[in-house]
């Protein structure tokens, strides 16, 4: 008598999940830049920082995850690139940074997603996105505790946080909500950084010290920032870098 | 073995069939090894058209990526299932085929690549509205795999 094969159907998860891990394999270190609020330089800071690092010779990703308001491409200026297709997305190198965004697609359109498109759209950039051999991929994450932030813990597992904040009693209610969540979840926090800073003032060092994370330092209020919006050469020899520079000699 | 697939539009969008197809084995893989399946018989692949996936493109990357794999024997089924979006706001119901004559290429390639880009270029037919769901045909998914224990 034969041996009796039983047959069996099943369901299988979304198959963008089973490539992801694939597709980061070979990236190092997950820099993710948080808040909690917006308009805190979270953007500035992780284009600044993904620059400081590839003048040190890093291999060095940026993926710029605000979908509503992208805005990594404009401090690069990041005219005329555009991702190549191999089995994949391969991101164009823009002043030496693998950079990927949405923006290549949409351009100035606005985009108006909800949660599970948001997450679907990340999933999706995620599962075509080919970064090859880096040193250091930095996230933009966009204001909020939402999709895009639960969705880097869920799915980007080796993340590391870098939280952002301004010396503002009213921003930093909301960063310890972000702090709380990050803590909560037992997640890598690299540090907090105080940006914006105008007078002298312990707030932020203190509010670090409360939690228990590392006070990466501060970086001083620079009025003529603007200008280096766009023009990355600029920008690398302002102040604002030279105190990011001590916090990537800090985390990296 | 590109060329003999015909069309540069073929050959632009294999480079991402082939990152779909890949996709979709190692979840094949993942839950036949997860259930302990001596063999995998079958698959059923849904394709949402929105994602304008070509079906003899994404068979032949399939056809290579299965080679010395358990699925190299496994009868994979491609079906395409329509799509329709639902505007949130009046409630109208809607299909949206042949996205590249009514959007272009550049457009439809984006939403090739990520399908809920669409959202940044259609509009509710009857409102305006641009708060629409995705109700079917979306993207790419694994229906069901047969296995013999």
């Amino acid at each position: 008598m034969g041996r009796v094969h039983k047959n069996f159907k099943v369901r299988a998860p979304d198959p963008r999940l089973a490539i992801i891990d694939e597709r980061l394999k070979n990236v190092k270190r997950i820099f993710v830049v948080v808040s909690g609020k917006g308009g805190v330089g979270k953007s500035l800071i992780a284009t600044t920082l993904s620059l400081i690092l590839t003048k040190r010779s890093h291999s060095v990703g940026l993926l710029d995850l605000d979908f509503h308001g992208p805005s990594c491409h404009f401090i690069l200026g990041a005219k005329g690139a555009m991702p190549t297709e191999e089995k994949g997305i391969i991101p164009p190198e823009v002043h030496g940074i693998k950079f990927m965004s949405l923006v290549y697609y949409v351009g100035d359109e606005p985009l108006p997603l909800r949660g599970t498109e948001i997450s679907d759209t990340f999933t999706e950039l995620l599962a075509i996105t080919r970064w090859g051999r880096v040193d250091y991929l930095i996230v933009d994450a966009p204001p909020g505790i939402g999709e895009e932030v639960l969705d880097v813990i869920r799915l980007m597992k080796r993340s590391e946080f870098l939280i952002v904040t301004t010396p503002s009693s009213l921003v930093l209610k909301t960063v310890s909500r972000l702090t709380r969540l990050l803590l909560e979840l037992k997640v890598p926090i690299l540090g907090m950084v105080e940006n914006m800073r105008i007078t002298e003032t312990k707030l932020v060092e203190e509010h670090a010290k409360r939690f228990g994370i590392k006070y990466l330092g501060p970086i001083l209020f620079e009025y003529n920032l603007e200008k280096c919006l766009g023009n990355p050469k600029k920008l690398l020899r302002t102040k604002f870098t030279h105190n990011i520079k001590d916090i990537a000699k800090e985390i990296s | 073995m590109l060329k003999s697939l015909g069309s540069y539009r073929k050959t632009v969008i294999f480079v991402h069939e082939w990152a779909l197809a890949e996709a979709v084995i190692s979840t094949i893989l993942n839950v036949a090894k997860e259930k302990g399946a001596k063999k995998i018989t079958k698959a059923e692949i849904k394709i949402g058209t929105l994602q304008q996936i070509e079906v003899d493109v994404l068979t032949f990357a399939f056809r290579e990526l299965v080679k010395n794999t358990p699925l190299e024997k496994t009868e994979i089924k491609l079906k395409p299932e329509e799509v329709y979006f639902k505007c949130r706001v009046c409630g109208v119901r809607w299909n949206f085929s042949n996205a590249t004559s009514v959007l272009g290429r550049e457009k439809s390639e984006a939403i090739h690549f990520v399908p809920d880009l669409v959202h940044a270029f259609i509009r509710c037919p009857r409102c305006g509205s641009p708060d629409f769901e995705v109700v079917g045909g979306r993207g790419i998914w694994v229906e069901y795999i047969k296995i013999s224990k």
